[in-house]
């Protein structure tokens, strides 16, 4: 899938202090069905975000005005459940380019790195550090450094390192993806299976 | 096969499995690069996330569902990939006609655009849920590249109480190491509990290894995975046999082998299990009542407090008396034909209770056939049940078998997810056999009162 490069973001960020987020809530199975990946921002949260007649729900904070940027920080084991990707392009689509966590599903994990998406993972302390500068200041800035592999509470310079598979950075960093990598292998693959 | 310097493992696949909803934006990938599938032999699919379990000869009524599955079917023509439609032979949830057809073996990898395809790691192959930019890559090149997992070993050993059974096991491991014990690691099941497992019990609980946060689950290979095995449409022969044979026999973990992380349960405390929350790890003894949240602070006591208030429970609240709505038996969990005879069995003789919706759901059209043959099909008949047709039906109501808001849904599917089973809908998890006892009594029973 193509995507933006990413290199470093300075933004605010949502606070969805909730622990295992599942993708059924990120992405309900009814809205998969579309054969295009397209508009599924538009469903992201979908019934945490609006009740049954469609109203906004107003104390969500995806529907808090107060509340922006391209982060967003969720609760522990963040992404659990289903292997749908379609949870990775609901967040990208909406604008989200970070997901921070004390901790992240594997699948979905995956699922995110392979769509432009970066998971950060900080310590459940450092965690509860964020959410409480978001609490502090609606706007309160963060500092997302995938080179030198950092995210910084910019209001009291507090910073947490993150690791990343270095293969994976590459890729985020040049806006690549593995199918160009292992086509390029046809030969090896080939080979492996004349075995 | 080969490892990326500094970064994850270039791992050759067996076999694919793809089904309708993850397959098609895959498909756009490849054409779009123009590329073709390059090993179309070793891909099958069949429609099954969104088809309608009853009427499969009319035309899907949903037209996003339609134009899905009959996406899937031009694809595969388009790619030479082998399809097994809606009220074909060969139809069913992906996980369950691998197995039945022989095409799930020993040692193999396995991957799926679905989480449960750990079911297959019930053969001994290693066999997980992939994205579908996953499946766009074994489109094009048979390989995936994945990190390297962490090896977990969970034994459970001893006997297994009267009632118990292989989902009984899941949810208790589960509730015990939480649905993110197992993230990072495959998990290998192992003891005397689980060696006495049918196949059908290991797919259960291999099914479920995903809902601990595993990649996977496997059980190593033994005399039970090659009496399943052998004489299946694409299982080894003659001389072939033999030869396969052999080799699965040296799959077993070698006594010695080291583990990152390792577990031990005793059979002896597993009693039928039963979820009260919203995720497959709030799950308790069927005796039990749902624990408190004194000990839980912060973000843990909130989610777990909104869980209650989604369930419309309360801490301390017996389970066992509770009302229920909706009765679901079905799903790559428990659509095989050993859950149907055990569901079978128990209600023979009984009445479906007047306030209860059972939707009785076979896992392919092979299961389906055999529940007819066995007879069992009168028996559910004679106590008020109907058998619908195959498909993963309400275990995410993607098709119209959805659970309405607020109701109490028993389930022998994964997983209890807010609006899992539709909007709105309390999804308890359970075995066949809790389920066959909520079905007859109209609330949640402890099945060994029957038994
Ligand atoms: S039965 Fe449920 S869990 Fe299994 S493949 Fe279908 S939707 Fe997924």
């Amino acid at each position: 899938m193509s995507y933006d490069k990413f290199t470093t973001l300075t933004s605010p960020a949502v606070p969805l202090p909730i622990e295992n987020i599942d993708t059924d809530q990120i992405i309900p199975a009814r809205f998969l069905k579309a054969v295009e990946r397209k508009g599924f921002g538009d469903n992201l949260f979908r019934d945490w975000r609006y009740d049954k007649s469609n109203q906004p729900i107003s104390d969500f904070p995806l529907n808090q005005a107060k509340y922006s940027g391209k982060i967003l920080v969720g609760g522990k084991n963040f992404g659990s459940g289903s292997s749908r990707e379609h949870a990775a392009w609901a967040i990208y689509d909406y604008g989200f380019r970070v997901v921070v966590s004390s901790f992240f599903a594997d699948i979905f994990q995956g699922n995110a790195l392979n769509n432009g998406i970066l998971p950060v993972v900080v310590s459940p302390e450092f965690l509860e550090k964020i959410f409480a500068a978001i609490a502090a200041d609606n706007n309160s800035q963060f500092e997302v450094d995938l080179q030198n592999q950092k995210f910084t509470i910019c209001a009291t310079g507090e910073s947490a390192d993150f690791t990343i598979n270095p293969y994976k950075k590459h890729c985020l960093t040049h806006g690549l993806d593995d199918i160009d990598y292992l086509v390029s292998m046809k030969e090896e693959i080939a080979a492996f299976e004349a075995k | 096969m080969k490892e990326v310097e500094g970064g994850p493992s270039v791992l050759y696949i067996d076999q694919h499995l793809i089904h309708e909803v993850t397959s098609p934006v895959a498909f756009l990938g490849l054409e779009k690069r123009g590329l073709k599938v390059l090993r179309p032999e070793k891909t099958v699919a069949t429609p099954d996330h969104n088809v309608p379990t009853i009427n499969q000869h009319l035309s899907i009524k949903d037209e996003l569902s339609r134009n899905q599955v009959e996406m899937l079917k031009k694809n595969c023509a388009n790619h030479g990939i082998v399809y097994h439609g809606l009220g074909s032979e060969g139809h069913g949830v992906v996980h369950i006609i691998g197995p039945e057809m022989g095409l799930t073996k020993p040692g193999m990898t396995i991957v799926c655009g679905d989480s449960h395809t750990s079911t297959h790691g019930a053969f001994g192959a290693i066999a997980f849920g992939i994205g579908t930019s996953e499946v766009e890559m074994v489109f094009a090149s048979q390989c995936i590249m994945q990190p390297k997992p962490k090896k977990m070993l969970i034994s459970v050993n001893g006997k297994l109480n009267k009632g118990v059974t292989a989902k009984d096991i899941a949810l208790y491991v589960i509730a015990q190491i939480s649905t993110s014990g197992g993230t990072g690691h495959f998990v290998e099941f192992a003891g005397s509990a689980i060696e006495s497992l049918s196949m059908e019990g290991r797919m259960t609980l291999c099914n479920m290894s995903i809902e601990c946060g595993a990649r996977g689950g496997m059980i190593a290979p033994d005399q039970t995975t090659f009496d399943y095995v052998k004489g299946r449409q694409f299982a080894p022969k003659g001389e072939e046999w033999d030869k396969a044979l052999a080799y699965w026999k040296t799959l077993k973990s070698d006594a010695n082998a080291v583990f990152d992380t390792v577990y031990e349960f005793d059979a002896a405390n597993i009693e039928p299990m039963i979820t009260f929350g919203t995720n497959p790890g709030m799950g308790i003894g069927i005796s039990q009542y749902v624990p408190n949240s004194d000990k839980l602070t912060g973000n843990d006591k909130l989610t777990y407090e909104k869980s209650l208030k989604y369930m419309g429970y309360d801490q301390g609240d017996k389970m066992v008396g509770k009302q229920i709505d909706y009765v679901f038996v079905g799903s790559c969990t428990n659509g095989r034909i050993e859950d149907f005879r055990a569901f079978a069995q128990f209600v023979k003789g009984k009445k479906k209770a007047d306030n209860v919706t059972a939707w009785i759901v076979p896992g392919s059209r092979a299961v389906e056939k055999q529940i007819v043959a066995e007879g069992l099909v009168e028996i559910l008949n004679a106590a008020g049940f109907e058998l619908r047709q195959p498909g993963c039906s309400a275990c995410l109501a993607m098709n119209d078998d959805k659970i309405p808001e607020g109701k109490y849904s028993v389930s022998t599917s994964n997983r209890n997810f807010e609006g899992r089973q539709g909007p709105g809908a309390r999804t308890l998890l359970a075995s066949p056999l809790t389920a066959a006892a909520a079905a007859v009594t109209g609330k949640i029973t402890d099945p060994r009162e029957f038994l």
